[in-house]
């Protein structure tokens, strides 16, 4: 039967390791030409702002963040709950390699988005929707590092971050909306920090040129990581030691 | 969109330190990031090793 | 099934009844942090108005992050929660009976307690109402979510700090339709819409949340 596709093969660990080590490179150099490419049609291709001036400009990497802290906290709430489900550690320890880059990018959108309000709107902070709501993501990912970096037998941390993560994703949707429903109430007419400029096409391209430049690069990031959390927790074995005499 | 000089570049209009401030520091997150991964992947072979 | 939560609800309070002083720490703590605002902030009459309802909402969920360790904590120390998880009765109920405890002792309260502190803010007549009634409906939503957090961390050293971290981001649409609820009857509008969302938020919460905290004690117990 040499025709059927194993499709669990990768799903071990040990077997996962050296695929990963292969895999990353690619993504981290896809993320370098796609952010050298966002780079010229978001500086040298699309036109001032006629409101926002070059200030505008930020927002390239400031929506590309908050796209992928969102899509990482998905991603992650995922593998946790496909690993829970089905008690397999792999798709656990993606979970735990996905939260620090998700909460980096998470990070990034608030200091990005500050130093877009600064010049716009007067203020370094402002308690807009969209903001507030990524403030509050950061929290969620800190409180599931947290949780598994203070237990100490990792089958518990992998459970017990999973329950926490699917929890939290499921609230996300009716965090966002309860904090958007907060802002309209007390903001009312005033306009918000999220207010992009009309978006001429060559700004939206480069806006989705560095959205996909940071999933290579979070892909690549996440990738590496697993690679370390699986060493590390693999350490007594016995391919683990082969595979690290071997080769860098 | 065509930048008058390299002086042009860096003041974007008045919104320099924003928009470096903004960019420079996101490139900085992501080398740590990076340096970070490299260096504990570096631990964790020597850990596989030494036991 | 419903004698088991009776059971289980009984043998909570007997619990504390034997030991007042945590129950009345809470309450303690709720009325302290209330009173620190204005020391903070200026006794300006019109300024602690519009606050009122942040503040007290903000003191009501800080006090019930305190009580929460308490939920499981000396259950998991003497064996008697994993009595419950090998019993015959769902483990779902159990820990239902264990959530209603907690809340009468450490939430409502609470809840009888605000129309002092709101008062002492100046609050009026309907807002004040509103101030009860919405922390009626959000108090067993902490209750319920903080089971979720106390039991994934169970026995953790660093359970007293990880607690509120884990559920305070949770508890943001609670504290956002409760306190906007109060603001709005403050300022002559309709609270309809934050009770009924509070109300869409407790409902959920009551069904998964015993189940989904049932859950993480078996996680915790392995």
């Amino acid at each position: 039967m040499s025709s059927s596709i194993n499709w669990f093969k990768y799903s071990s660990p040990p077997a996962f390791y050296p695929l990963a080590g292969l895999m990353a490179p690619w993504f981290l150099a896809l993320a370098a030409v796609l952010t050298a490419a966002g780079f010229y049609i978001g500086f040298f291709v699309a036109p001032t702002d006629a409101q926002q001036g070059e200030a505008y400009r930020i927002i390239y990497i400031h929506v590309a963040a908050a796209w992928m802290s969102m899509f990482l906290y998905v991603m992650m709430a995922f593998w946790a709950g496909f690993g829970l489900a089905f008690n397999t550690r792999l798709s656990s320890m993606m979970a735990s390699a996905i939260a620090p880059t998700g909460a980096l990018m998470t990070f990034i959108a608030l200091w990005t988005g500050s130093f877009w309000g600064k010049p716009t709107w007067g203020t370094w902070w402002v308690w807009d929707a969209r903001l507030t709501s990524e403030l509050i993501l950061l929290f969620l990912y800190l409180g599931f590092i947290s949780l598994q970096a203070a237990i100490d037998d990792p089958r518990r941390a992998d459970k017990a971050g999973a329950v926490l993560a699917l929890v939290g994703v499921v609230n996300v949707p009716i965090i966002y909306f309860s904090v958007q429903w907060w802002n309209t109430l007390h903001q009312g007419a005033s306009v918000s920090l999220t207010k992009s400029p009309s978006m001429a096409a060559t700004m939206l391209t480069g806006m989705l040129i560095f959205a996909l430049a940071l999933w290579m690069y979070s892909i690549a990031a996440v990738l590496m990581r697993v690679r370390s959390i699986i060493l590390e927790r693999e350490r007594h074995s016995e391919w683990a030691r082969k595979f690290t005499e071997a080769a860098p | 969109m065509k930048w008058a000089s390299i002086g042009d570049f860096i003041a974007m209009g008045g919104y320099g330190l924003y928009v470096w401030g903004a960019y420079l520091v996101t490139v900085a997150i992501i080398a740590a990031e990076i340096a970070f991964l490299v260096a504990r992947h570096r631990a964790a072979r020597k850990g596989s090793q030494d036991s | 099934m419903f004698s088991a939560l009776r059971c289980v609800v009984a043998r909570d309070l007997l619990v504390v009844m034997r030991n007042k002083s945590d129950a009345a720490n809470t309450l303690f703590f709720f009325a302290v942090v209330v009173s620190l605002f204005p020391l903070g902030i200026g006794p300006e009459t019109a300024l602690l108005r519009a606050i009122a309802p942040g503040v007290v909402w903000v003191a009501a969920l800080l006090a019930s992050m305190l009580a929460l360790a308490r939920m499981f904590a000396a259950d998991f120390t003497d064996g008697t929660l994993e009595q419950m998880v090998l019993a015959p009765q769902p483990l779902g109920v159990l820990v239902a009976g264990k959530v209603f405890a907690h809340w009468l002792v450490s939430g409502f309260p609470l809840v009888l307690m605000a129309p002092l502190l709101g008062l002492q803010f100046g609050l009026e007549g309907d807002a004040v109402l509103m101030l009860v009634v919405s922390l009626l409906l959000g108090t067993p939503v902490l209750s319920l979510l903080g089971a979720v957090a106390a039991a994934l961390t169970l026995g953790l050293r660093a359970s007293g700090v990880l607690v509120p971290l884990i559920v305070l981001p949770l508890c943001v649409p609670v504290l956002i339709f409760g306190a906007g609820a109060v603001d709005a009857v403050a300022s002559g509008l309709a609270a309809g819409p934050h009770l009924s969302l509070l109300a869409a938020y407790l409902l959920p919460s009551v069904v998964f949340g015993p189940w989904v905290a049932s859950i993480a004690i078996r996680i915790a117990l392995e």
